[in-house]
């Protein structure tokens, strides 16, 4: 029989692998829009009845009369009642991104570790019971069959276990997908849905028409037992029915199931009604069998196993197999689930961080990363399943199913304050949430989990308090002691966990990415688009589109996705979106727009999903940089406009300089030219003019002579201007008294002109001081200025004037003659070099005055022309004292 | 009757030693200092040369000629430009004008007596 058994069990675990590895494949293939069904959803929700709910069911209402049904009545009243809260944890995690109930919490309370790291071992510690009461049912269920020694208990559960770990290995962790979707276990899991639906009601049918003998029958024989008899506590129902349903929302598994699997919105709608429906089904029976058990099976039967021992008492071994088939389904069920779940939570809350912080310095590969987490859920697998095993052997396996269910129950219902304040609160913060679940956690340990181990507690321990203070008794805290021991823990550790979860939040102050994800979860419908469907391929494939032309143009965009048209083997312009593809896309806009901004537009355009405030910081983020990026393009365009503007105005300068030289050779060159042409014309008449007269002779060779001066002069001033220009000039500076300086310069013009007619009047006052300068210079300025007045002044009888006066610092000297002076047109240039004014023939090329501007530019001071004469009148000023510039 | 060279030029000494040159080779020279009114003198003398300064007062030798090649009366009338200013631009826009020979101060005599010799086609 055992054998028989085993056979049947293994074929049935082999179908079971089946099922999911053909789902895997559908689901990669993307041919399973099927699969994601809302009748897939809702068996799948059906995880909630374990094998605790299968066996432990009857065996609860032989005990406790019809109190079992509270188990049932809590998710069925969340389910009709609270679809709503449903609804708004499925958009959040599918806004957020949430991959599971740790995750839920961490990113509310501003991506908390901490806070994930504490939910993470509540759950595990929360579940291990559970999975002990799966390990228990099944070695029960086993033992009714058989009560050989050929398998011990503790064996047959050891097996059982790693069974289940490799199933949950094969199937959970065979990859990464960022939504966490698992689609093979899900369908395994809706086929033992099923399985364990038709078992059960297999068995009821049996019960009710092949043993009590119709309806009738049954209600009387109902009537007469016990189990209607029993009291209904009231106490007790309320906790039970709040416990279920709060259960139902916190643990790991149906948060797995319920948001995580959960691939649309819509699904919600249908399991509200299917699933009350499919627990009814499942309780239909429960009451008629627990009537026959104990009307039939002798007293002392486990009433856990009269799902099994009622068959195999009438010999019905085919109805009892598939009972166990159902039972094992149940068991095998959750244990697979919340492995998997709690894998989940483990890798990402506890490893990964760990692992981050470890290899910091350490060049990461994505690929390493993927292996890491793979590996690190394997391992989590094994290790929650052990924790299991090792719970159910500590324990014994001797506690009644129910009542291993309930402690457990408790456990994970303490997440609940923090999670329904979260979505619904935006004042939640850390600190409170932190708070409230280590002190619902540890009234929990304190009150429940450690009493259900057994021998924990001494009876005096239980009797009079830890070191004898009777408020902390176990189970009567503060002096409660009329209540029952599980609603004396639910009540306290709820209600002390939720009053300090509100304190808590009241008296600290949040963090700022704590308020973005408080606002972002609180209000998720205002931030996250209305869910489509995930059968739009085409309109998502099109979407996709739309946004790559619009970021790598159109022609690209087409191209790309022409390419992966043809990679596909498909037809059109539109490429499924496959993973690959859109792994290829985000690499492609992400060289656009940056890594953060592509990854949240994928998601947004695929997923549905709405951007969480991590990505639109890595977003924010990326458009600093792009923005400093392009600061410092504009401002090195900036330069660059800038530079150019140089560039050019020193090119012009150039362009100036170069027409002035041009300008200025020309005219050196005509300078030079002018008398060379005498020169040598006269001399060629001389060589070859025998004939000449004596007087022509001299006048000729005289004309050559005077051309010659001019043009030596020329050379000379020529050199001076340049020495000047360059500054390479070397300054005598002397002391002497103007009166001096003027008398001299005065002297040395006579002295070229014996004849000269001009008169010159000095007026220099007596007490005009010293100047101290380099008089050379300043003298050459003055004989220029006599000279051209000498040259220049038209006058019947010529007179200069020559006036001094001191100015604060500087000495002014004014030369003013009685000619018709220089026209106002002309004064601007006339000491350009050059410059000539009219149409006089005297023999200078212009540089004079350019030369004594020069001087009188290094020697500190200026010289003007002075306008308001009738003559030509300039006005040289120095300073008394030359200082070198 | 010797023909007439009509010499435009502001230097005093190179009217001096052109007009001794020009004279003793036998032409009649006539000479005129400035450029203001350069081209009513030339259409009073009717030249059959003229040397033309480029450096004048009053009027450049490039405006001289361009206004004579204008006057139907003195198209083509030789024109012999003497400058000191040699540079290459010059000689093209002397050119451009329609100059009918072109020479840089410093010049020989031979030279100037050459080219005055065959535009007068002696």
């Amino acid at each position: 029989m055992l054998n028989v058994l085993i056979g049947v069990c293994l074929a049935y675990v082999i179908s079971l692998f089946a099922v999911a590895f053909w789902a895997e494949r559908a689901s990669m293939r993307g041919r399973a829009n099927w699969l994601r069904s809302p009748m897939i959803y809702t068996l799948s929700l059906s995880i909630y009845c374990t094998g605790w709910t299968f066996y432990g069911a009857v065996g609860y209402a032989a005990r406790s009369g019809l109190e079992f049904v509270t188990i049932y009545l809590g998710p069925s009243l969340v389910m009709l009642g609270w679809w709503w809260i449903l609804r708004k944890l499925v958009r959040i995690g599918r806004a957020q991104r949430i991959t599971s109930i740790a995750d839920l919490i961490s990113s509310r309370f501003g991506k908390s570790n901490g806070l994930g790291v504490l939910v993470t071992i509540l759950a595990i510690v929360g579940t291990t019971p559970y999975i002990a009461l799966q390990l228990q049912s099944v070695t029960l269920s086993l033992g009714a069959f058989e009560n050989s020694d050929t398998l011990s208990d503790n064996t047959a559960a050891l097996w059982v276990g790693a069974g289940l770990a490799l199933f949950s290995i094969v199937f959970g962790t065979r990859n990464l997908d960022v939504n966490e979707r698992h689609h093979g276990v899900v369908m395994a899991i809706a086929v033992e849905a099923v399985v364990k639906l038709c078992a059960l009601v297999a068995v009821g049918v049996f019960v009710v028409w092949g043993v009590l003998g119709g309806i009738g029958p049954v209600l009387s024989e109902i009537d007469a037992s016990k189990v209607a008899t029993w009291d209904v506590n009231g106490n007790r129902w309320i906790a039970l029915t709040f416990l279920s349903g709060a259960a139902f929302l916190c643990l790991p598994r149906m948060f797995q199931v319920l948001v995580v699997e959960n691939a649309d919105e819509g699904h919600l709608h249908t399991a509200s009604w299917a699933f009350p429906t499919y627990l009814m089904l499942m309780s239909l029976f429960v009451i008629p069998i627990a009537v026959a058990g104990l009307k039939i099976l002798p007293i002392g039967s486990n009433p856990d196993l009269f799902v099994l021992s009622l068959p195999l008492s009438l010999e019905q071994d085919a109805l009892a197999m598939f009972a166990f088939i159902g039972g094992f389904s149940s068991a095998t069920s959750m244990v697979i689930v919340a492995s998997l779940a709690l894998a989940t939570m483990v890798s990402n809350h506890i490893v990964m961080p760990i692992w981050i912080k470890w290899s910091e310095h350490r060049v990461r590969e994505f690929g390493d990363v993927r292996r890491i987490i793979l590996i690190s859920r394997r391992f989590a697998i094994l290790f929650i399943i052990l924790l299991g095993y090792i719970y159910y052997w500590i324990s014994g396996g001797g506690a009644a199913l129910a009542a291993i269910g309930l402690v457990s129950f408790a456990g994970v219902t303490q997440v609940l304050p923090a999670m329904l304040g979260g979505i619904f609160w935006r004042g939640a913060n850390r600190i409170g949430a932190t708070a409230g679940l280590l002190v619902g956690f540890s009234i929990w340990l304190y009150t429940l989990f450690l009493p259900s181990l057994g021998n924990v507690y001494s009876a005096a321990f239980l009797a009079e308090g830890p070191w004898g203070i009777w408020w902390l008794r176990p189970q009567a805290l503060f002096g409660v002691t009329e209540l029952d021991p599980l609603v004396h823990a639910l009540f306290w550790s709820m209600s002390l966990n939720a009053l300090t979860f509100l304190v808590g939040s009241l008296i600290s102050f949040p963090t700022p990415i704590e308020r973005l994800q408080g606002a972002q979860i609180v209000n998720v419908y205002d931030h996250s688009p209305t869910q489509r469907g995930w059968s739009g391929r085409a309109a998502q494939s099109e979407d996709l589109m739309i946004m790559a032309q619009r970021i790598l143009g159109v022609k690209q965009a087409r191209a790309l996705f022409q390419a992966e048209v043809q990679n596909q083997g498909g037809q059109g312009y539109l490429p499924d979106p496959t993973p690959e593809f859109l792994r290829t896309l985000e690499r492609e806009l992400a060289g656009s727009v940056g890594a953060a901004t592509a990854h949240a537009m994928i998601g947004q355009t695929v997923g549905g999903t709405s951007v969480s405030v991590q990505d639109l910081m890595a977003v924010a983020d990326e458009a600093a940089q792009i923005m400093e990026y392009s600061n410092r393009l504009e401002e090195q365009s900036r330069e660059l406009t800038r530079t150019a503007q140089e560039l050019q105005s020193a090119n012009e300068k150039l362009t100036q300089i170069s027409i002035q030289k041009d300008a200025f050779l020309s005219q050196v060159s005509h300078e030079l030219r002018t008398p060379m042409t005498s020169i040598l014309s006269f001399a060629q008449i001389l060589r070859d003019g025998a004939s000449l007269k004596g007087q022509e002779q001299s006048r000729y060779a005289s004309i050559i002579h005077d051309e010659s001066v001019r043009l030596t002069r020329l050379l000379d001033d020529l050199l001076d201007l340049s020495v000047l220009e360059n500054g390479q000039v070397n300054l005598n500076i002397a002391t002497g008294r103007v009166q001096d300086l003027i008398d001299r310069s005065i002297a040395t013009v006579i002295a070229g002109d014996a004849a000269m007619q001009m008169q010159i009047d000095c007026k220099i006052p007596v007490d005009l001081h010293s100047l101290t300068t380099d008089l050379d210079r300043l003298g050459q300025v003055f004989i220029n200025l006599i000279s051209n007045a000498k040259k220049y002044c038209d006058a019947a009888s010529p007179k200069l004037q020559i006036s001094a006066h001191q100015s604060g610092s500087d000495v002014i000297i004014d030369f003013v003659d009685n000619g018709i002076g220089i026209p106002a047109q002309d004064r601007d240039f006339i000491f350009e070099k050059f410059a000539r004014v009219g149409e006089q023939k005297t023999g200078g090329a212009g540089l004079g005055l350019a030369i004594c501007k020069e001087i009188i530019a290094r020697l500190g001071g200026e010289i003007t022309y002075l306008s308001g004469h009738r003559g030509a009148a300039f006005r040289v000023q120095v300073p008394v004292n030359f200082h070198a510039a | 009757m010797a023909k007439t060279v009509l010499l435009i030029e502001d230097e005093v000494n190179i009217i001096e030693a052109l007009s001794f040159i020009l004279s003793r080779d036998g032409w009649d020279v006539v000479t005129h200092s400035n450029g203001h009114d350069a081209n009513e003198v030339i259409t009073r003398r009717e030249p059959d040369l003229v040397v033309l300064d480029v450096m004048l007062p009053g009027k450049s030798g490039f405006d001289i000629l361009r206004d004579l090649r204008r006057d139907p009366r003195h198209q083509n009338r030789p024109v012999l430009m003497l400058t000191a200013r040699g540079q290459s631009k010059d000689r093209d826009m002397a050119e451009q004008l329609g100059v009918s020979k072109f020479m840089t101060k410093p010049f020989s005599n031979t030279e100037v007596l050459d080219a005055v010799n065959e535009l007068l086609s002696r």
